[in-house]
């Protein structure tokens, strides 16, 4: 039976893991290449790496890091963060990257997906959507980009299914309204997009207890989730959380 | 000395590295027909689309693999590398597999068993009906977890020494003699595919 996959998740800058709560707050949580490891022994179904700073100048730095992480990982590995051009997406991939996560570079040049698809497949391309609800609820909820930045106006559902026409393999949502809070996952939301699509929706931002997973992979109808915040710092691990869910009826890998 | 063939189906990077890290000898990576002759062994990797192996026919390496197996080379074909192994796949009708196994590949139904089926099948599924006799899966048992993500899928034949169910079963496994393939990614499935690998290389 197909499990639902835990995704750990290491945010990155200038080389080392931090978290934020709601975007901004940022804390130091380790060596991301040791992180990864160490996740992967704890069970994690898969790590995602996101340096939220990558600049150009500092690509060099970002690749080392990924060399370093992958180089004894063996889950799936993605890597995001300024990745603007297929050749940027080929270097990560090299580096030892199995997906790269796209999102401001994909909303302002679509085509960005279908390239990066085209030489290493739509499995290895993954649109991040940064979500921010408006005053009507679900449906208002509109793109973010830079970051949780900047807004570009455009409903989240309809940039999926454009997403996903365009030969994503994945949608990584992230609710910042609930972002680092802890308070859960914003099923709605993440339902409305797994409905609206047909491939795997990765839930983000919230996550705070093994409830608030078993409530996104039912209710918010999610085929993985993300967790940083709440695996850093050894509030639990994978492990532990897949035991849990697997109690509530969710299927995990387990044994892992 | 271990072919690994690169027909630009995607990213070799991750199948070299587990192979290297479990101590493989001389890896070439190639798309020269001469190495794929004179190699011990034989990796087919490869994710994407089925017509991406039409190059092995443009280049010569269907017939490099086809000389190769048949005095007695130990092949391992991966995702598309083992679906390149059966007649072809309906994905790209006008390019031929191997056929060393019957049977086409096909897409996974939109629904099953009258709920929407999500494709492509991504994540980790269990390994079902593992056979004993299978040299491949040496160590690895039943209710095993590894890594897939494919829209299309091999079907069960008299060879499958494991199978995958995701909208009814299809080949995980298969391997008759020196033959093999998986349709999920070893270099993934972290101790269980490491077990795979590891098994082959022994070969």
């Amino acid at each position: 039976m197909l499990t639902k996959r835990i995704i750990a998740c290491l945010d990155v800058r200038g080389g080392r893991v931090v978290k934020g709560v709601q975007f901004v707050d940022i804390v130091d949580a380790g060596d991301p290449a040791e992180l990864a490891h160490r996740h992967a022994a704890a069970g994690a179904d898969e790590i995602v790496l996101l340096d939220i700073t990558a600049t150009h100048e500092r690509r060099g730095t970002l690749l080392e890091t990924v060399k370093r992480a992958a180089a004894k990982l063996f889950v799936p590995f993605t890597v995001g963060g300024g990745i603007r051009s297929a050749e940027d997406a080929a270097a990560v991939f090299n580096a030892g990257a199995d997906k790269v996560s796209i999102n401001s570079s994909a909303i302002a040049r679509p085509e960005l997906i279908g390239e990066i698809g085209g030489s290493f497949g739509a499995q290895a391309v993954i649109v991040a959507i940064d979500a921010r609800r408006g005053t009507a609820g679900v449906e208002d909820a509109e793109v973010y980009v830079s970051g949780g930045r900047k807004t570009t106006g455009r409903s989240v559902v309809e940039w999926a299914r454009e997403a996903e026409e365009r030969g994503a393999g994945e949608i990584l949502l992230t609710s910042m309204d609930t972002d680092g809070m802890r308070s859960g996952f914003d099923c709605e939301l993440t339902a409305a997009v797994s409905s609206a699509v047909q491939i795997p929706v990765i839930a983000s931002g919230g996550a705070g207890s093994a409830a608030h997973f078993a409530e996104v992979f039912g209710r918010g109808r999610a085929d993985a989730a993300l967790a940083a915040s709440i695996f850093h710092f050894g509030v639990t691990d994978s492990r532990e959380l897949k035991a849990e869910l697997q109690r509530s009826g969710v299927s995990v890998r387990l044994p892992c | 000395m271990i072919a690994v063939i690169d027909y630009k189906a995607g990213n070799l990077t991750s199948v070299v590295k587990a192979l290297d890290y479990l101590g493989a000898k001389e890896i070439v990576v190639t798309q020269a027909p001469e190495v794929v002759r004179t190699a011990d062994k034989i990796v087919l990797p490869g994710v994407g689309h089925f017509q991406s192996t039409q190059l092995l026919q443009d280049l010569g390496l269907t017939d490099a693999v086809r000389e190769s197996v048949a005095k007695g080379t130990w092949f391992l074909g991966i995702c598309v590398g083992l679906q390149w192994l059966f007649e072809g796949s309906t994905e790209a009708p006008d390019t031929s597999g191997l056929g060393h196994f019957a049977g086409m590949c096909e897409r996974f139904p939109a629904r099953f068993e009258g709920a929407e089926l999500k494709s492509p099948h991504v994540g980790w599924n269990s390994l079902e009906q593992v056979r004993e006799d299978s040299k491949l899966l040496r160590g690895v048992e039943d209710a095993g977890f590894v890594y897939y993500t494919h829209s299309w899928r091999a079907p069960l034949v008299k060879d499958t020494v494991a199978a995958t169910n995701y909208g009814g079963g299809f080949t995980a496994a298969v391997e008759r003699e020196n033959v093999m393939g998986v349709q999920f990614h070893p270099e993934k499935s972290s101790a269980v595919g490491l077990q795979v690998l590891k098994n082959f290389l022994e070969l």
